[in-house]
């Protein structure tokens, strides 16, 4: 009866996952595609961008693409040259777009990462306290902070975390990725790093806790009223252990879709994050870029962090039937 | 159905009493007022009987049944008023970590949709598990989960399956595993077969029984199903609008029910051509408990109804070995016109 | 009308007594109601010309004649965030009927057909929900140009999937309900039957929606204006905090207005939508 389960079933429950996922990157190749070629003016343009490149290039570009050719041929090019991992050439960084961007990702990645972490901690707490005193004074307080953080723009956020504590308090570096003047080695190095990350790290943070807040409560008190709960305490569990064995680990389950359904729109608080803060990732490059009219370092961003976000929802569903023994997989 | 000692009739002294509950009332507050379920309700289960609480859906059986571990499906209920004796100490006054002792170890429930009292995203054994290292028994416990699943007829492997995976008599035999774990003196069991098909129903009722007397348990038995009390139980009490109504041995129950309410009962259960549910054989419903009737709450419904019924409230007195509280009772000619 | 609707359906009038009792949703409408009116009202509210420039920078709040200070040009920066709230209000409320319009095509046909059309448009709206919509946006205004029009186009383009699958979910739901039932019976066009019949019943959470929406554009063409990409002619909030990001150590009331005032817009609709939606909750509408 339990067939279905075991290491084996979720390898093939994950290539299943990962099969209905092909479309769908297919289908951000496109949308990149149709943006190319409905941008106004000449589509050379949105592939090499408003930088003086050399006319040999921009003649290659055009053969490369086929920008002569019937419209599906050239989505065929297209679709052709990315899967090679061609994603153009950025002018204005003297470097393939490819490279650029992986580049940058990982210090997004880190910023978005620590956040996730952070926010599901801070958020699963506050959340848990304020179910556990429905209408008193803490869930009050867990509420509005759940309302701000819906409606506070986590860039704004961000100049005022600046003003706060690097300008008023001098407690924190302003912005930047580490010290450029100090040249620190071994753990000098990494609290650096740290240093320079709370601030962007709390700015971006701050929805997700207030998401992650919001929902474990209203997981949580649904959860806590459910039969079983009353089961585990006749059978005499602690308090304690009712909430967060049997409560929490069933509540679990929709704050594991959020995370992991929530992660499209971290990609827009780093962007936004990452430029008041001066953090070299994707999101600074992203806004350098529209400056420099480097459109294909846009578009590959567009690409690549869809990409990213498709992976992390495969994830985020493995987790899930790993969580949930009623996911048949 | 069990060797019940012989003195076991109504009113008898608590002296080997495992439960007994004195003018027990629970009350729920709500926006829309405050009701009691259960009010003053007064009941005694001896060591190794098996007692059966009967009424219709909302006369304060169940809500009588989770008083005793004062769990109630919602927070707004409380036990305002009485005595909750369990071998003489009153649950009522405990603190809660001596109260979390008390439950799943001395006082184990069973209840009614097995299927919904078990966690979905847990194995069965983890729960079973759970409980016995909530009650310091922690050590061998897997080996005790296999004896307890293997007691209730179920197969050691089932330990590692989820609810789910289960069929509905498969998860009671769960729920009566876990009643059993921690060798409790009392078992509740709140419609212990209501929810299941009636070929199931009837295998866990003999499980029940079986285990009933194998290990000489006290049950209390929460049910509407007649049948069910006559098949299982040694001594019955039947509810009504939050209150005791009538108490007997089993047998002296079929045999001469007491009061109206409960000879409406039994006529309905009787009539085995016609079988339709036993609210049918009385006319009218449970009143609102929000605004109970005065006098006698059954006075609304009863055939016999006396002036008085409406005013005073009547007292369980003790007639031959059954009690029952109803006027007709008090002028000994009156009872001999009922209909039986 | 062959069979009457479910009972389910709440009135307007019940939701709008609910609405009343709810301290919060009724704060939410009493914020937006003030943001309207600094909106119409912009003209006469302003002290001075949003743009006009003058030498008075850097003015601190309490200035004579600058309430809330100057910037880096000597623009009045309270004329500014009473200005601002006109572009947030309009993007805001024409993008999300945009995306509510879309959401509501999309879903109904989806879930009222079902079969491939359904497979095809839930495959649609499942890319344009994993697609980064602020990255997506700023590429089309990248591309496109910022203008008033095209910011409101294309935050109502890519704002529609949540609407769409709720729509779809109704949908699913009522269309084997006796009363659509009877609607085909009677040979009535399913054009009729989406819109006459079903879609009135499905209206409530979608109002629901649309107003957390508009809590949502407002933040997104925020977003844009930070990222220089406002609309050029016009003065917003967001581009004021783009140009403040050069200064926050200089003259820190550049930041704090502007982005006070957005918190507050957005909170006003998030306040409302969720006041609303626990207004139209049949679960939480028990008691007398």
């Amino acid at each position: 009866m339990s067939a279905g389960r075991g290491t084996k079933a979720l390898g093939a429950y994950a290539l299943e996952r990962l099969v209905n996922a092909v479309p769908l990157v297919l289908g951000v190749i496109v949308v990149n595609f149709l943006l190319i070629s409905l941008a106004p003016g000449d589509p050379v343009t949105a592939l090499i961008g408003e930088f003086p490149a050399p006319p040999e290039y921009v003649e290659r570009v055009r053969a490369q693409y086929g920008l002569d050719q019937s419209v599906p041929e050239r989505l065929v090019r297209y679709l052709g040259s990315v899967v090679r991992g061609d994603l153009g050439f950025s002018f204005a960084n003297r470097q393939p777009v490819l490279d650029l961007v992986v580049q940058r990702l990982g210090r997004t990645m880190l910023l978005m990462l620590t956040t996730v972490v952070l926010a599901t901690f801070v958020g699963v707490v506050l959340g848990v306290w304020a179910a556990r005193r429905p209408n008193s004074a803490v869930d009050g307080g867990a509420t509005g902070f759940a309302l701000a953080g819906y409606s506070i723009p986590e860039f704004w956020l961000g100049q005022i975390l600046i003003l706060v504590f690097a300008v008023w308090l001098g407690w924190l570096p302003a912005g930047g990725f580490r010290s450029i003047r100090a040249e620190y080695v071994g753990l000098d190095a990494v609290w650096d790093q740290a240093r320079h990350m709370i601030l962007p790290v709390l700015a971006l943070s701050f929805r997700y806790m207030a998401i992650t807040t919001r929902l474990t409560r209203a997981s949580l008190l649904e959860v806590m009223n459910a039969d079983y709960i009353l089961a585990a305490r006749a059978r005499g569990l602690s308090e304690r252990r009712v909430l967060w064995e049997h409560g929490l680990r069933a509540a679990a389950l929709p704050i594991i879709t959020v995370i992991g359904y929530n992660f499209s729109f971290i990609v827009a608080g780093s962007a936004l994050v990452e430029t008041v803060f001066g953090w070299p990732g994707v999101g600074r490059l992203m806004y350098d870029s529209i400056f420099t009219r480097d459109y294909p370092v846009l578009l590959g961003i567009l690409l690549l962090v869809s990409i990213t976000v498709i992976l992390v929802n495969l994830v985020t569903d493995i987790a899930y039937a790993l969580a949930d023994p009623r996911v048949r997989y | 159905m069990t060797a019940s000692p012989p003195a076991r009739s109504a009113g008898a002294p608590s002296g080997d009493a495992v439960l007994e509950l004195r003018a027990v009332t629970t009350e729920i507050r709500s926006l829309r007022g405050r009701v009691r379920p259960v009010d003053g309700v007064s009941l005694t289960v001896h060591a190794g009987e098996v007692v059966g609480v009967v009424g219709e859906s909302g006369s304060g059986k169940s809500m009588t049944a989770f008083s005793v571990l004062q769990l109630f499906p919602t927070k707004a209920a409380r036990v305002i008023a009485g005595e909750v004796l369990l071998a003489g100490r009153d649950l009522l006054t405990l603190r809660p970590e001596a109260l979390r002792r008390v439950r799943g170890r001395e006082v184990a429930m069973i209840f009614q949709d097995a299927a919904s009292y078990l966690n979905p995203v847990l194995t069965v054994g983890a729960q079973l598990e759970q409980q016995l290292q909530a009650h310091d028994m922690a050590r061998g416990a897997e080996a005790r989960v296999a004896e307890l699943l293997r007691d209730v007829g179920l197969t050691p492997e089932v330990a590692k399956r989820y609810p789910h995976e289960l069929s509905g008599g498969q998860c009671q035999r769960v729920g009566i595993a876990s009643a059993l774990a921690c060798s409790p003196a009392l078992v509740i069991a709140d419609e212990p077969t209501t929810a299941l098909d009636v070929t199931i129903q009837a295998q866990v009722l003999r499980l029940l029984a079986r285990l009933q007397r194998e290990h000489d348990l006290a049950l209390l038995l929460i049910t509407h199903d007649l049948g069910v009390v006559a098949e299982v139980c040694d001594r019955v009490y039947v509810m009504y609008a939050g209150q005791i109504v009538e108490e007997a041995p089993v047998e002296r129950l079929f045999a001469e029910p007491q009061h109206p309410y409960t000879q409406g009962l039994l006529a309905g259960v009787l009539d085995l051509l016609d079988p339709k549910p036993i609210q049918a054989a009385i006319k009218g419903s449970v009143p609102d408990l929000r605004d109970p009737p005065s006098g006698c709450r059954f006075h609304p419904r009863c055939p016999h109804v006396m002036p008085r019924c409406s005013s005073d409230v009547p007292p369980l007195l003790l007639r031959g070995e059954s009690r029952s509280a109803c006027w007709l009772h008090d002028d000994p000619d009156a009872s001999q016109g009922a209909p039986t | 009308m062959a069979a009457s609707a479910p009972a389910a359906t709440v009135g307007a009038a019940a939701v709008w007594g609910q609405l009343m009792r709810q301290r919060r949703g009724l704060l939410g409408l009493a914020m937006i109601v003030v943001l309207a009116l600094v909106a119409i009202l912009a003209p006469w509210l302003a002290p001075h010309d949003p743009f006009s420039t003058s030498r008075n920078a850097f003015l601190p709040p309490g200035s004579a004649g600058h309430l809330l200070g100057t910037d880096h040009l000597g623009r009045d920066v309270l004329s500014g965030v009473i200005y601002g709230s006109r572009v947030s209000l309009i993007v805001g409320l024409a993008a999300a009927f945009t995306a509510t319009v879309i959401g509501i095509l999309v879903g109904a046909v989806s879930g009222f057909f079902g079969g491939l059309v359904d497979e095809i448009l839930m495959r649609i709206t499942e890319l344009f929900q994993i697609i980064p919509r602020f990255v997506l946006a700023l590429i089309v205004v990248a591309f496109f140009g910022s203008g008033l029009f095209n910011l409101i186009l294309v935050i109502g383009i890519l704002s529609w999937p949540q609407t769409a699958r709720l729509v779809r979910s109704q949908f699913l739901r009522h269309r084997t309900l006796p009363y659509v039932d009877a609607a085909r019976v009677l040979g009535m066009r399913p054009v009729r039957i989406i819109f006459r019949e079903i879609l009135p019943n499905v209206l409530a959470p979608v109002i629901v929606v649309a107003s957390l929406d508009i809590a949502q554009a407002i933040l997104l063409e925020a977003s844009l204006g930070f990222f220089g990409l406002g609309d050029p002619n016009l003065r917003s909030w967001g581009g004021m905090l783009n140009t403040a990001q050069g200064y926050v150590q200089r003259a820190w009331w550049m930041s704090v207005f502007p982005g006070v005032a957005i918190s507050l817009a957005v909170l006003g609709f998030n306040l409302f939508g969720d006041g609303l939606n626990d207004a139209t909750d049949p679960r939480l509408r028990s008691g007398s």
